[in-house]
């Protein structure tokens, strides 16, 4: 009822009919991909995500990959996701690591007990230093979200130069997956007296590896 | 001017440690927003704004067509779509469906619409629990106040403020320590988010090609919010419909440089549905409610309609000469500076506060630290012109007609203008040099009172521009 009467008022006060297709003055879409090559991406990605108090680190190998991991959760209660690029590195069979979680009640009640969430990324923007997760079968949203540390492990050829290039490969994002998101530094808040504190309800570090 | 508007923006004014807070934390995201928009940083700025504009502009021309194309999206993919015409029929859909579902614990992120409605009073009044989860709308929920800025809600707290009122409503030990702070208010409402039945979130855009609704945060509670509980209910204001996702390229550009000067705020959620097959976690049911609640009296007019194309960044109060003095609460709605001087209004008719357009010095920065453009001062001038026609129509300003007609036969005879300053030169106070701040009878009409009340005259010169341009000749 509300619904017919809201389109009602709204068709009447623009001067348009049910049914009818929206005027041709629609702007294109705005989408313009620079040229960066692999190094300036590097480049701007670490700086953008140090800025924001997160940290990135190369491995040119996915061996040296794992090797990077394994000091960070020595000791630690870690999950990790079920991409299949994290196995590959062999970070799946890292002690202390939990993985292969399919069932969403142990899934929130692991991600609530680690110290530190693994997980590999969809892409990453060089020009924001952001990580875009699409959620699937391979990538729970819990676990780049509850743990207080979030290591994202991912080859470099995800890197993208920035938005207008992640929507001109992903121009329907939600063709593929429920939720995209895009984590760009640490959870923060300047909510008291402006003052900026890392790790609200998410994660307060963010460590990158790019492998490649 | 209302007797409570005028009384708030006294006490605000008087209040010396509010003027700081406000002033220097506008002042802070002023400056973000400048740095991060400067040429060096970001040479295809104004492209950008005329762009989002541009397609803030299709959209609310088309807004019925974009509306229904969402809501084909978000049905294919096993959504709802509910429309709402006001408050009392979003908090009976809430209800509902939290009854429908057995839900007790209801976690909510931040969202204006939401303040607009006051949801948390209505679903509190029918004994469920709902919980803010940003940590300034925390600091607001359990202080039972409202947001004093749209996009840092608890900017008048001092963490002395917080940390009386977590002592008190918290009962825990007295902590000064910001950090320690935010780890308190996040413990206590990460068992909120793992308990919680329901999750509702507002929405900074809704995708009409993709029937995804997008949240843009910082802290992480709105993913959480998103995220834990079964059921995801969306508030959103029928105005927030974009065309397309890739038109998210130049409104995200825009948003988090204008609200606080970040590139990007930390977590930009497209959610489109519930969690699909195979998906390990995410909601199990998702509802998306547009709001009405006076938005369609808007789109008649023309000029005003682009009040509608507000992405809610903030940025127009920063910039504000007079919100960084008179600050939120003087507002009479939840929307304040100068988006809230055009918004309110029109949302609730012009006589729920009349003198809000004319509280403006028209300065024009508003307009131009809007990333999609909106005519803001142009506007207020509307709204100007409707009061005063509204009250002609009352007759309620006979007097003041009569004066400018006055005025204006007075303007077009230069002879007896000239006589008349001379003779209100001869009346008016010296002021031996100084500013005046009252003048003597005859002069002291009641209008001329009002208006020394507010500002001061400069000191009458000793030769009038006339005498001076005669002497040159």
């Amino acid at each position: 009822m509300t619904r017919d009467h809201i389109l009602h008022r709204i068709r009447t006060a623009l001067g348009r009919s049910a049914g009818q297709a929206a005027s041709p003055d629609v702007p294109p879409a705005r989408l313009v991909v620079p040229e960066m090559d692999r190094e300036a991406r590097i480049r701007s990605f670490t700086a953008r995500l140090e800025a924001l108090g997160g940290k990135t680190l190369c491995a040119a190998t996915r061996d040296e990959a794992r090797a990077l991991v394994a000091p960070a959760i020595e000791g630690k209660r870690a999950v990790a996701s079920n991409a299949p690029f994290l196995a590959e590195c062999g970070i799946t069979s890292l002690p202390g690591v939990e993985s292969g979680i399919a069932d969403r009640e142990r899934l929130r009640a692991v991600c609530a007990a680690a110290q530190v969430g693994i997980t590999s990324a969809d892409y990453a923007l060089a020009d924001t230093g952001s990580l875009v997760m699409l959620s699937s079968p391979q990538e729970a949203r819990m676990i780049s979200l509850l743990p207080p540390v979030h290591i994202a492990v991912a080859p470099l050829e995800r890197m993208l130069t920035g938005l207008d290039e992640l929507f001109t490969v992903l121009p329907r994002p939600a063709e593929q997956t429920s939720s995209m998101v895009l984590i760009t530094g640490p959870s923060r808040t300047a909510d008291i007296e402006q003052i900026l504190v890392r790790g609200a309800h998410g994660p307060g570090q963010v460590i990158v590896i790019l492998v490649g | 001017m209302s007797v409570e508007f005028d009384r708030k923006v006294h006490d605000t004014l008087a209040d010396a440690n509010l003027q700081l807070a406000i002033y220097s934390s506008t002042g802070r995201l002023k400056r973000g927003r400048s740095a991060s928009v400067a040429d060096a940083e970001m040479p295809d700025y104004q492209e950008l704004r005329t762009q989002a504009h541009a397609i803030k502009k299709h959209a609310i021309d088309n807004l019925d067509y974009y509306l229904e194309e969402f809501e084909r999206n978000v049905t294919a993919r096993g959504g709802k779509v509910v429309y709402c015409k006001d408050a009392t029929e979003v908090a009976d859909f809430v209800l509902g469906l939290a009854k429908q579902r057995g839900a007790r614990l209801i976690v909510k992120s931040k969202s204006m619409t939401t303040e607009e409605v006051d949801l948390n009073e209505r679903l509190h009044h029918h004994g469920l629990e709902s919980v803010e989860t940003d940590l300034g709308e925390y600091i607001l929920q359990l202080a039972h106040e409202k947001p004093y800025h749209i996009v840092l809600p608890a900017l008048h707290k001092t963490r002395y403020d917080v940390a009386d009122l977590f002592t008190r409503e918290l009962h825990v030990p007295r902590e000064t320590v910001i950090e320690k702070q935010t780890a308190l208010a996040c413990s206590v409402l990460r068992d909120k988010f793992l308990a919680a039945d329901i999750g509702i979130s507002g929405a900074n855009f809704l995708v009409a090609d993709s029937g995804a609704i997008v949240v843009i945060e910082n802290e992480g509670n709105a993913r959480l919010t998103t995220t834990a509980p079964k059921v995801h209910i969306v508030l959103a204001g029928i105005e927030k419909v974009i065309p397309r996702a890739r038109d998210l390229a130049t409104f995200l550009k825009l948003l988090a440089r204008s609200a606080t000067g970040q590139l990007l705020s930390a977590y930009t959620s497209f959610l489109s549905g519930a969690r699909r097959p195979g998906e390990i976690d995410g909601p199990d049911e998702f509802y998306v409610v547009l709001l009405d609640n006076g938005r369609t009296r808007l789109l008649p007019d023309r000029e005003k309609r682009q009040t509608l194309y507000c992405i809610r960044c903030g940025a127009c109060l920063n910039a504000c000469p007079v919100y960084r003095k008179i600050g939120g609460y003087s507002f009479p709605w939840v929307y304040s500076g100068p988006i809230g001087a055009i918004l309110t209004p029109q949302f609730m008719g012009v006589s729920h506060e009349p003198a809000l357009p004319f509280a403006s010095s028209l300065c024009g920065a508003c307009g131009e630290v809007c990333p999609v453009k909106i005519d803001i001062p142009k506007v207020l001038l509307e709204l100007r012109s409707d009061i005063k026609k509204a009250e002609a129509r009352d007759g309620q300003n006979r007097l003041e007609k009569l004066a400018f007609r006055a005025f204006a036969w007075l303007m077009t005879h230069p002879r007896i203008y000239e006589m008349a300053c001379r003779m209100a030169a001869m009346m008016a106070p010296s002021g031996n040099g100084k500013w005046i701040s009252s003048v003597p009878p005859p002069l002291n009409l009641p209008p001329v009172r009002a208006w020394l009340s507010q500002r001061d005259l400069p000191p009458p010169p000793a030769k009038s521009f006339r005498e001076l341009w005669r002497q040159r000749r």
